[in-house]
């Protein structure tokens, strides 16, 4: 018998036209998943999942298969299961951004995503588990416990999204919703072996995604491959009115770029490579790894050629300014007078210091301070203001690469996945996860991780990251996907498909 | 740059509506400080010249028409509510005894 | 209090500004589409971007930039070719985010001017600093106690005003106007509310919080004879919050300028602090004791895209502002050929606009304003309504007018017909040929009733022919009986003196 959580959401798609599985079995065999591997008191424990909405997603899966039966034309993904970050707002499931202070909040409306993927009938398995607010590259900042990464479960599964990313890699789901403010999609994909992409800003409406930095966050799609990726990206992008800086331009067509590089290669494309974004500070099988990748690049057809970026060095403090600024006002709102926890006092004022002291964690403490001091009297010019004036100078590096080069490409992460608990004391180290996926969000051009193997000396994944100019999404999939089928072909399948069995319930 | 102290964490908490115990104080304000310290080298390149960048893809005027769109009800407003009455939310008083 | 208004004059020279906030009457809120009306059960015109919810996101709604484009053009100010709006943050239950969306160092309209007619005529000019677009809060209901915010137990949140769009205007600094600054901040606050209902963008009512009135006010010593008045600095000022009637502007400059001058003059400090004015004790009091100057750590807000409109919208919406208040009402008193006394009074009473529409509908100037100033001004005194609010419109009025001229009812019925509008009966035509009120105009119908009346009066007729003219009053009142008030007076007269034989 077919072991259907083992295929990508394409093969499931094809399969279910072709009648050979039903949705109702592909939802079941992963909420069977779910069941044995991710759970308290599971074996393997790796809490990918914040909630799981089995009767939900057999009821979708149940229409659709009807609706299949009865002849009737659906959308490409219909039927196919996801995992939706816990950042997305969904109506008749709880979201609570993996805080404390939102738990078991039942939303009144679903974000415009929510709404795509229930227009597209896909059955919504759950939703994952993440940093509290997205802040955090590790998931160990979550409310709810951390999320364990399914190659070595001592390990983070990067973060913030690193219950979607882990869903994947543990065959929980097909395909995942991510969130990316500074690689909080291609950071988890990095250390887990799987794909994602961060859309050009505004490509993916943001309405019902709860902010964290709104000029930096960028919903995106997540999968084990780069077509099942592309697909996804298709099915969330496109304009939307109730997001005023929702671009009002076609969806870029990803997956008819993703079937060109694999099928005719690379001719023609010129590869930068960012001097700035690797060799110190990298790890050596992180650095190795991604240097057979431009081997294969090259095999492909493409030219590939430095590029230099000197402003990125500056780009780690930028983001550090910007966020928090943004943050500490997109969080004021959670202030326990509409939703949400309430520590009860005799005013409101010592009710909002009280329920805020107890339902943030300290790492949400701390970016808020930082902010609300960005931000404050005197000191704006010199940090809010500066980070901004860096994010031009970063713009600009950008623009200039891109004169000479088609795509940009880095490693993803410097390191592959660091054990549980290792940086949980030292924010400015966990900070440094985030350095070469930073520039991408600050100039809000599109980019995305694919596996690039294992690093020699522990085995774990290593992450390849690459970059396209605004609007040119579909860019960056057509190399992703040449990359792809010439890195299959050494490994006989994608790279989660090397991942250690996980000990399941029986 | 001054860097962060003590007193400006207790003062940014108060300002942020985070209620700091001393503990509080002490294990965040010595790592606000060092993140503070490795942040501020952002002035170093931010010349007058250079403008400030606040949106990553440059649009403007994005407008809505000036048309009714449907509204919660009470009940869908009031649902998540700590607490509310009379069809409004409650909060504990604004005032202290000692205002 | 020992000094009063007019004696600290003597001694100091009052330094001012206001910030009016004008809330806007478009359809929808400023950043959703939640309706913006007046009085709606509580929380019911709310969705997830006026409640703050989590993952919701403002987009501005193009007519309240419309609006407050036209009024700063109105006001004379240079509209900036990109504004930007930023975010104002503080916490207080009534703002559902804990940030104002509002703008900061780019405002949409900046650097104006605009002339204020005193009541003998004077011009004053007042320096407009900047006009900006902002949210308005929810609002907060009190419980417990005395039904203020001090001593109550708690409180409840209503997020309907949440998001409705304001317009806040600030002034320069104004200085010179001496023992007349109570007025000219009053005649100031009347004029933006004559302008925005001008424009058509506010119905401007104080008494509904739609413009609301915020007095800063400091004073300056004067300097001794022989010194430099320039060297002398400014004192400190108190801002007086939510001053929310024309009477009340007046009343509170007095008052701040009596309790600054009496420190002043003691040698006592004037504290810079927010305070609330008491309509009922005509004073103010100051705001919350350990109140610190806020920061309120503006930024720009990045949900939201730069304003930038076209210099040719621009242009045409310039097209459609309407002439300043003051040169329309001299104008229009030219026009109507209105003293000076009726004027002050039609201004006064709100009518302007009602018997100019009046006008425009074709009745003639003193007509309208004597059924505006007249029978509806009684009315809406009786029903405690304004005029504006009273339920007849000028195209009614003038349609009555018209019944009148061309004599198909007289002015006995035509109010009949007016109190049949005001109840909803429809317009004036309609409800003389429902209910039959047509004056009687047939003159053998008319023939008939004088003969009756001459009839039973015999000797009426005898002393109408002995040159008592007068006399003929009798015969007129009965025929009007006879006809329930149907006939035409005059004509009736004319029967009476042709049977008796008479002229006229
Ligand atoms: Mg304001
Ligand atoms: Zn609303």
């Amino acid at each position: 018998m077919t072991d259907w959580t083992r295929a990508s959401a394409l093969e499931m798609a094809e399969a279910m036209a072709a009648g050979t599985v039903t949705s109702v079995e592909l939802v079941q065999a992963h909420l069977d998943r779910i069941a044995a591997v991710d759970g308290e008191g599971t074996p393997s424990n790796v809490h990918a999942f914040l909630h799981v909405d089995a009767e939900g997603a057999l009821a979708t899966a149940a229409e659709v298969d009807a609706d299949r039966a009865a002849g009737k034309e659906l959308p490409l993904l219909a039927g196919v299961p996801i995992a939706v970050k816990d950042i997305v707002v969904t109506k008749g499931m709880p979201t609570t951004a993996g805080s404390r202070i939102l738990e078991g909040w039942m939303p009144p409306y679903d974000a415009t995503l929510t709404t795509k993927l229930k227009a597209q009938r896909m059955p919504i398995l759950g939703k994952t588990n993440m940093d509290e607010f997205a802040m955090g590259s590790s998931t160990e900042h979550s409310g709810y416990g951390p999320t364990h990464n399914p190659w070595d479960l001592d390990r983070i599964p990067g973060g913030s999204g690193g219950g979607s990313a882990a869903s994947l890699a543990a065959f929980e789901a097909p395909l995942a919703i991510g969130s990316d403010t500074g690689g909080s999609i291609r950071q988890p994909a990095a250390v887990t072996g799987t794909v994602g992409a961060k859309p050009t800003y505004g490509g993916v409406s943001r309405y019902g995604a709860i902010a964290l930095a709104s000029s930096l966050d960028q919903l995106g799609p997540c999968g084990r491959t780069v077509a099942d990726t592309a697909a996804l990206h298709e099915v969330m992008g496109g304009h939307d009115p109730m997001d005023a800086t929702s671009l009002d331009e076609p969806v870029p067509a990803c997956l008819a770029a993703a079937r060109d590089g694999r099928e005719n290669g690379l001719k023609g494309v010129r590869i930068g490579v960012v001097k700035e974004l690797g060799g110190e500070g990298y790890q050596a099988g992180v650095s190795q790894r991604f240097e057979e990748s431009l081997e294969h690049l090259r095999a492909a057809g493409a030219e590939v050629v430095e590029v230099s970026c000197p402003s990125f060095k500056y780009a780690l403090a930028a983001y550090y300014l910007i966020l928090p600024s943004e943050a500490s006002s997109n969080l004021a709102k959670f202030d326990s007078v509409r939703f949400g926890m309430r520590v009860e006092k005799d005013t409101i004022e010592k009710t909002m210091l009280a329920t805020r002291a107890e339902g943030f964690g300290d790492e949400v403490k701390r970016r808020i301070i930082l902010g609300t001091y960005a931000l404050s009297a005197g000191y704006y010019d010199a940090y809010y203001g500066s980070a901004q004036k860096v994010r031009t100078l970063i713009q600009r590096d950008f623009a200039a690469a891109f004169e000479t080069a088609d795509v940009l490409v880095s490693p993803t992460a410097p390191t592959t996945p660091f054990k549980l608990g290792e940086r949980l004391d030292d924010p400015l180290a966990m900070y440094l996860n985030d350095v070469a996926t930073i520039p991408v969000n600050l100039a809000g051009v599109p980019a995305m991780s694919l596996p690039a193997g294992t690093a020699p000396e522990d085995g774990l994944p290593v992450g390849f990251q690459i970059i396209a100019p605004a609007h040119e999404d579909a860019r960056m999939y057509r190399v992703a996907a040449a990359l792809e089928k010439a890195l299959e072909g050494e490994w006989g399948g994608p790279l989660t498909s090397l991942a250690p069995e996980l000990e399941v319930v029986k | 740059m001054s860097t962060l102290s003590r007193a400006d964490v207790a003062r940014l908490a108060a300002l942020a509506r985070i209620d700091m115990t001393d503990e509080d104080l002490d294990r965040l304000s010595g790592q606000l400080a060092a993140i503070v310290d490795s942040v501020a080298l952002v002035a170093e390149v931010a010349g007058e010249d250079v403008p400030a960048t606040s949106h990553p893809i440059p649009m403007s005027n994005v407008h809505r028409t000036d048309e009714v769109r449907p509204s919660l009800t009470q009940d869908q407003a009031l649902d998540a509510a700590p607490e509310a009455e009379d069809g409004r939310f409650r909060v504990p008083k604004i005032l202290g005894e000692e205002a | 209090m020992s000094y009063t208004y007019d004696e600290a004059m003597k001694d100091f020279d009052p330094v001012f500004g206001i910030e009016v906030h004008v809330e806007l009457n478009t359809k929808t809120k400023m950043f959703c589409g939640c309706a913006n009306e007046f009085g709606a059960e509580p929380n019911t015109n709310v969705c997830p971007v006026c409640l703050g919810l989590p993952g919701s996101m403002p987009v501005t709604n193009e007519k309240a930039v419309e609006s407050a484009i036209r009024l700063g053009l109105a006001l004379g100010c240079s509209i900036r070719e990109s504004s930007r709006f930023a975010r104002k943050n503080y916490f207080y239950p009534d703002l559902a985010k804990d940030y104002q969306i509002s703008q900061y160092d780019e405002p949409t309209s900046y650097e104006g001017e605009l002339d204020v007619v005193l009541d003998d005529g004077t011009v004053f000019t007042v320096g407009i600093e900047r006009a900006h677009m902002e949210e308005d809060a929810g609002k907060n209901t009190h419980v417990g106690g005395s039904g203020g915010i001090q001593g109550a137990d708690y409180s409840l949140v209503d997020y309907n005003r949440g998001g409705v769009p304001l317009v806040e205007i600030v002034t320069k600094t104004i200085e010179g106007a001496g023992e007349r600054t109570a007025e000219v901040a009053r005649a100031y606050v009347a004029t933006i509310r004559d302008i925005v209902r001008g424009l058509g963008i506010s119905d401007g009512r104080m008494e509904q919080g739609r413009l609301r009135a915020d007095v800063n006010l400091s004073l300056r010593p004067k300097a001794a004879d022989g010194e430099d008045q320039s060297a002398v600095p400014f004192g400190k000022r108190s801002e007086t919050k939510n001053v929310n009637s024309l009477r009340a502007i007046e009343r509170a400059i007095h008052f701040e300028v009596g309790r600054q001058a009496d420190l002043l003059s003691k040698g006592e400090p004037v504290v810079q602090e927010t305070r609330h004015w008491h309509e009922d004790t005509n004073s103010t009091t100051p705001g919350r004791s350990k109140e610190q100057a806020e920061d309120y750590r503006y930024f720009p807000e990045p949900d939201l895209l730069p304003v930038e409109p076209s210099r040719e919208w621009v242009e045409e919406l310039r097209g459609t502002i309407p002439e300043h208040p003051a040169k329309m009402r001299a104008r229009l008193q030219e026009e109507w050929g209105f003293s000076d006394l009726e004027m002050r009074d039609a201004v006064a009473a709100d009518a302007l606009v009602l018997i100019s529409d009046t006008v425009a509908a074709g009745a003639p100037a003193q007509a309208a304003r004597k059924w505006w100033m007249g029978e509806l001004a009684r009315t809406a005194n009786e029903r405690e309504f304004t005029l504006p609010e009273l339920p007849v419109t000028p195209a009614d009025i003038a349609e009555l007018q018209g019944l009148i001229d061309s004599g198909r009812i007289n002015d006995k019925i035509a109010r009949q017909v007016l109190a049949g509008v005001l109840d909803g009966e429809g317009a004036p035509t309609a409800i003389v040929e429902a209910r039959g009120l047509e004056v009687v105009s047939d003159d053998s119908a008319l023939e008939a009733a004088v003969d009756e009346a001459l009839a039973a009066q015999p000797d009426v007729l005898a002393k109408i022919q002995e040159g008592k003219v007068q006399a003929a009053g009798a015969i007129v009142g009965a025929v009007m009986k006879a006809t329930k008030g149907q006939a035409d007076a005059g004509r009736v007269r004319e029967i009476i003196l042709a049977r008796a034989g008479v002229e006229g």
